[in-house]
């Protein structure tokens, strides 16, 4: 609920201040406070429904929120300065069900964007997707249409569509919960390259194992609370909160920790 | 969670369960049933044709419908009329096409600003699409000519196509708009996410996939519109149907509305033949993705 005690490096690229959402009558997000810094990988952890979800969506302004401040460089997101897309020009997203356009094959996916929302050349737009769908390993599948492709394969293509614009932060929803188990591994190495790289991220995810490993923080999400927050090696294995120790436990008594 | 990627296998190589072996047919297997049912088409419909025809009162249907003297008198102006009927048709096609999609962004906009647009669509769509075709056609292929306003031309059959482009253009965009409906939110999500505004949104993503998914609907309705045409014919439009009727009124003989028959037939049985290919064709790639 507070800032992060980890020593702060200068300014968050993101913070977000006392957010509260309702779904109707339903609160969704409950006074969320949390920033995520430059180069920062912060994982977020919960049980189904407990908001991880729309917590990314009120990020990049996807869903609208009812109280609080998000801001992107200390810059209110709902900044007119930002105009309708912006903020989205800077912030990428990818979804758990991918949400590849099933009309447009991998290469067309992958460009979209860089071309009708930031003006970049067709030759450039393309030959920056080749390249970046070499780095994962998905080049020989430029010309493939999303329904030719795996879960694995598509997720990557989508990873890489939302790196394309070259965003200063990505959200990542949950990318291998439809992942069949054996392609689940590759996808993460992909992030682990990312992290490596630098980029900013702020990670919705069921792998605890991952977490533990690429996180520089976890938090830990209960009907739109963060109950719990702190360094990967103390949330995960030591936590303080008994709300955190049950969630742990389930996920231990199944198996996936 | 395991982080090794997963190592290809060749399944294919793989011993499986071994395929059915092919049955050898014999020749009367192979030939019997596809005989039995030419035998029985033929033997059914020559019995149905000489009961017909032995009719009492055959000759004079057949002087009167099927008289070859009369057809071939009749010919010229029908197929001249029909011509018509195609050219209508295609510009109005391309007319109703550009339209409904029109109407059908207006309906499916959102947000406060677009909200002129919306109710405008759904006025126009309730009013055209609540009445009947001939009752459109009537008001405006003679109505309007008949209000003699300056710099407006008077053609009927400028006014009558104008009407068949209003109305198609009302039902064209509801079967757009289901298609838009149908086509899943996380898209709508994605193209906001990659920062695509709503209307490129709507060119890039939403469109081209609701398209895909109302063509049978659409060939169907050009299949209908085809037909509609005729209907011209009660303004005076020298269409192939005003054209059959001009010459059965002056011989009494009905025979020229065989011909018209006839190129109708011959223009709408193909493409209704290509509208269910397209539809079977359509289904089949639905289940292969769901598989
Ligand atoms: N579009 C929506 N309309 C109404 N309620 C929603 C909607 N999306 C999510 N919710 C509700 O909001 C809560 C949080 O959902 P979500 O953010 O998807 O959780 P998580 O991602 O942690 O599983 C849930 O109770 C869910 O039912
Ligand atoms: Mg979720």
């Amino acid at each position: 609920m507070s800032a992060p005690e980890t020593p702060p490096p200068p300014a968050p690229r993101v913070s977000i201040e006392d957010l509260t959402k309702y779904y109707g009558q339903t609160l969704v997000l409950d006074e969320v406070y949390l920033d995520v810094h430059e180069h920062e990988v912060v994982c977020l952890i919960g049980a189904s429904g407990s908001g991880k979800s729309t917590l990314l969506r009120c990020i990049n302004q996807l869903v609208p929120y009812d109280y609080g401040t998000i801001r992107l460089d200390g810059v209110p997101v709902d900044d007119p300065s930002f105009g309708k897309t912006g903020l989205r020009k800077r912030i990428g997203i990818v979804f758990q069900a991918y949400n590849l356009f099933p009309h447009m094959n991998v290469l067309q996916n992958v460009t979209l964007a860089p071309r009708k929302v930031h003006g970049v050349g067709r030759a450039e737009a393309e030959d920056n997707a080749r390249r970046l769908l070499g780095l994962l390993e998905m080049a020989n599948f430029a010309d493939k249409y999303p329904e030719q492709l795996s879960g694995g394969q598509q997720q990557r293509v989508a990873i890489v569509r939302a790196l394309a614009t070259d965003p200063d932060v990505l959200l990542l929803d949950e990318v291998t919960a439809a992942l069949d188990p054996e392609l689940i591994g590759g996808v993460l190495d992909v992030i682990r390259d990312l992290k490596d790289q630098g980029m900013t991220m702020a990670i919705v995810t069921h792998e605890m194992g991952f977490a533990k490993d690429v996180a520089d923080r976890v938090c830990f999400l209960e009907d739109g609370r963060i109950i719990e927050e702190g360094l990967p090696e103390q949330l995960l294995v030591d936590p303080q909160e008994p709300q955190t120790r049950r969630f742990l436990q389930r996920i231990i008594d199944a198996g996936r920790l | 969670m395991s982080a090794e990627r997963a190592a290809p296998v060749d399944r294919a190589r793989r011993a499986g369960p071994r395929p059915p072996v092919k049955a050898t047919l014999t020749p009367r297997e192979r030939y019997l049933p596809a005989s039995i049912s030419i035998v029985s088409t033929v033997v059914v419909f020559g019995v149905l044709w000489r009961v017909v025809t032995s009719a009492e009162n055959w000759p004079l249907i057949e002087r009167q419908f099927f008289n070859v003297e009369a057809m071939r008198a009749s010919f010229p102006e029908v197929l001249r009329g029909f011509a018509l009927n195609m050219r209508i048709w295609v510009v109005a096609l391309v007319l109703i096409a550009i339209f409904g999609v029109i109407i059908a962004i207006f309906r499916s906009l959102t947000g406060p600003w677009a909200a002129p647009l919306r109710v405008f669509a759904i006025v126009y769509i309730d009013l055209l699409r609540g009445m009947p075709s001939i009752l459109l056609v009537l008001l405006f292929g003679l109505g309007i000519p008949a209000l003699n306003l300056p710099g407006v031309t008077s053609s009927n059959t400028f006014w009558g196509s104008v009407a068949l482009v209003l109305g198609y253009s009302a039902y064209t965009s509801e079967v757009y708009r289901s298609g838009i409906e149908a086509v899943p939110d996380g898209q709508r999500a994605a193209a906001k996410a990659l920062g695509l505004t709503q209307w490129q949104t709507l060119r890039y993503s939403i469109l081209p996939q609701a398209v895909r998914n109302v063509i049978p609907a659409l060939l169907n309705l050009a299949v209908a519109l085809q037909k509609d045409v005729a209907l011209l014919s009660v303004i005076g439009v020298r269409e192939a149907v005003r054209n059959a009727q001009i010459f059965t009124a002056r011989t009494f003989n009905f025979s020229s509305y065989m011909v018209a028959t006839v190129l109708f037939l011959l223009a709408t049985i193909p493409m209704a033949r290509f509208t269910d290919w397209v539809t079977k064709r359509d289904q089949e790639r639905r289940l292969q993705r769901t598989l």
